[in-house]
């Protein structure tokens, strides 16, 4: 039923998406393609940090590693487009399954300081092994429309139904993945590890699994980037970017899917809004840095004052209203199980129950 | 023989830079259970001050004293406005303020003085020393010495305020534990401030030394501060000789690694002595609590 119902709402998305691309001028078409790619990360991202429990800053490490290997493996293999992607999922999920054996053993700051300099230092590979990676420059390398759409076919166009089709596949898997047992089982352990434990879930492979799955999605992102753009290099993936998607997954709101489709599109659309408004107020010099700034001063104020981002304002619109809620919100904007200590102390069952209702919640 | 010593001295010559960054991440973390991911941008900031000082009034030690200072208000300003709201929260929260705080410091910065390289004056020679005709490389110049001095100084004026005096009696009551200290009268709140503020300034320290070798742009401090982060991991982040230990170690063992390996690998290095660290001794070298929570 519900895998039904997701691939109804893709397959609905998919046609508007494709009737939406034929009309644009092909800048738009580019900008497209881009949400389409952010939105595969972010989604993938909120995945780990909001349903997993597990913080990643490094994330656009994952994204390099994705799209290196599409350049690298179009240059000399040659291989069909969505074998490429395939492909480039598995080099980044292979990658996640190191750092997330890592990770399954650190929590908070530890994990993040581990991932932050995963960021911070992977861009060296490529100026380190220049003749394979390209060093400053990167890699290019072109990619053409398939023979069945015709010759007067965009690429821009092209490259945008991929980016939107492997998004949307993206998308109805991991909402899927998400109802599914596996989904229950990361939610039990990001609110209460230890209870999870003592159910008999394993939670070292499960949070291994969560890094795998995110940073799978991560290198999907890149690969997409990389055919959209044609070429890779080391300073596309800076810190910033890492933290642009953090950006996204706090802003959309933490945990939630649809949240992910939200923080994609501001992450792409408003940065160039802004640059072009500080050049046209004689900040040219700044333009650059004023998106930069902008994400800091979100995560800060969303995090202190709207944790449940932009999915938990439309979700408040839509919805039922639900009493206000008392007690400390915590870090997926949700209350932390009430812990009501009576006499015997017997507060794991009600932590149980709250996990399932925390459940139902998320996947809405 | 003489590239082993040159590459030695060196690696305690970046070691100190790395430790005076653990340690300001020690000083928070020991009060509040935050590690202050912003501490880097926070560096960057002062030195930017500085330079504009230097500039304006042509006195490097002009400059200094202002870095250094700024970096105090900075860390106790920061605390307050935007920190303390976070305590008591699920440690996620904290993370992603601190992470909001370094972008927004960068992007400020940006937006302040452009983004190009700029470069940074050393307060003295920065020419290494020789003994005869055998050459100690710029890890012997007065420069790395005044750095060796001013971190170590830096970190001994520390241990006689945490040892001899009131204030640094309620520091080490709150780092045991924030409720007892509470219950006996201390003042809490005030004692996280003034940590966050002594860590600002031991970080401006450490900007105003490292940024001649690195020049002064807003991500010049990010690879500075993960390996800082690193020096405190080793030393369990909760022990501020530790810090100094873990940063001098990481410090020479990094330099061999650019020195005979490759020259663009010292983040990549850190991060792999950091996930052994991390799998093998979670709780550091020096921790002083057994068990801790990774």
């Amino acid at each position: 039923m519900t895998l039904a119902r997701h691939a109804g709402i893709a397959i609905v998305a998919g046609v508007v998406l494709l009737a939406l691309s034929a009309r644009l001028d092909s800048y738009r078409q580019y900008q497209l393609a881009e949400v389409a790619a952010t939105v595969v990360a972010v989604a993938g991202l909120t995945v780990l940090i909001g349903i997993s429990g597990q913080i990643s800053i490094g994330h656009g490490a994952f994204m390099f590693i994705g799209a290196y290997a599409t350049a690298l493996i179009i240059m000399h293999l040659n291989w069909n487009l969505a074998l490429v992607i395939l492909a480039s999922a598995v080099v980044a999920g292979l990658a996640g399954a190191v750092m997330g054996v890592a990770a399954a053993r650190l929590r908070g700051p530890y994990l993040a300081g581990a991932t932050l300099m995963l960021a911070v230092a992977l861009p060296a590979v490529a100026y380190q092994w220049q003749g394979v990676f390209g060093g400053d420059q990167g890699l290019d390398f072109a990619v053409t429309t398939p023979g069945f759409l015709g010759v007067n076919f965009g690429l821009t166009e092209w490259q945008a139904w991929v980016c939107c089709v492997c998004a949307l596949l993206v998308m109805v898997v991991l909402a899927n993945v998400l109802r599914s047992r596996v989904g229950r089982n990361w939610r039990a352990v990001r609110d209460n590890d230890t209870a999870a434990a003592l159910a008999g879930l394993n939670v070292a492979v499960l949070r291994v699994r969560a890094f795998v799955v995110s940073a799978a999605c991560a290198g999907v992102a890149g690969s997409l980037l990389a055919t959209t753009m044609l070429n890779v290099t080391p300073g596309a993936f800076t810190l910033a970017l890492s933290i642009q998607l953090l950006t996204a997954v706090v802003l959309g709101g933490l945990g939630s899917l649809a949240g992910a489709v939200w923080g994609g599109i501001i992450l792409v659309l408003v940065p160039p809004f802004l640059t072009n408004f500080a050049s046209s107020h004689g900040l040219a010099s700044a333009g650059a840095s004023v998106p930069i700034a902008g994400y800091g001063l979100v995560l800060i104020v969303v995090m202190l004052a709207f944790p449940t981002g932009v999915q938990g304002g439309v979700r408040r619109l839509l919805g039922p209203v639900v009493p206000a809620a008392s007690g400390p919100v915590n870090a997926l904007g949700r209350r932390w199980p009430a812990i009501r200590k009576k006499a015997g102390g017997r507060d794991a069952g009600h932590e149980l129950t709250s996990t399932q209702e925390v459940d139902k919640e998320g996947t809405r | 023989m003489q590239e082993f010593v040159e590459f030695t001295l060196g690696g305690l010559g970046d070691g100190v830079i790395y430790a005076a960054i653990g340690l300001s991440l020690v000083l928070i973390w020991r009060g509040t259970r935050v590690l202050n991911y912003a501490q880097g941008g926070m560096a960057m900031f002062t030195s930017y001050l500085a330079l504009f000082i230097i500039n304006a009034t042509g006195s490097y030690w002009l400059g200094f004293v202002v870095a250094l200072a700024a970096g105090l208000v900075l860390g106790a300003v920061l605390e307050r406005a935007v920190v303390r709201p976070t305590l008591g929260k699920p440690p996620l929260n904290a993370v992603i303020v601190t992470i909001g705080l370094l972008i927004l410091i960068e992007g400020v910065a940006g937006i302040m003085y452009g983004s190009k390289n700029r470069s940074f004056p050393a307060p003295f020679s920065i020419v290494g020393a020789k003994i005869g005709s055998f050459a100690l490389g710029p890890g012997s110049s007065p420069t790395a010495i005044f750095t060796a001095a001013a971190v170590l100084a830096a970190a001994g004026l520390l241990a006689l305020l945490f040892r001899y005096t009131a204030v640094g009696l309620r520091m080490r009551a709150s780092a045991f534990s924030g409720t007892v200290a509470q219950l006996m009268g201390i003042r809490i709140g005030r004692i996280t401030t003034l940590g966050w503020a002594l860590a600002g300034l031991i970080g401006a320290l450490a900007g105003m030394l490292v940024t001649p070798q690195t020049f002064l742009y807003p991500n010049s401090m990010d690879s500075i501060f993960v390996l800082g982060f690193t020096a405190a991991v080793i030393g369990g982040l909760d022990s501020p000789v530790g810090a100094i230990v873990g940063g001098l170690l990481l410090g020479v063992a990094l330099n061999y690694v650019t020195g005979y390996v490759g020259s663009n690998l010292p983040e990549l290095a850190g991060l792999a002595i950091l996930v052994l660290v991390l799998m093998l001794r979670p709780s550091g070298l020096f921790a002083s609590t057994a068990t801790r929570q990774v």
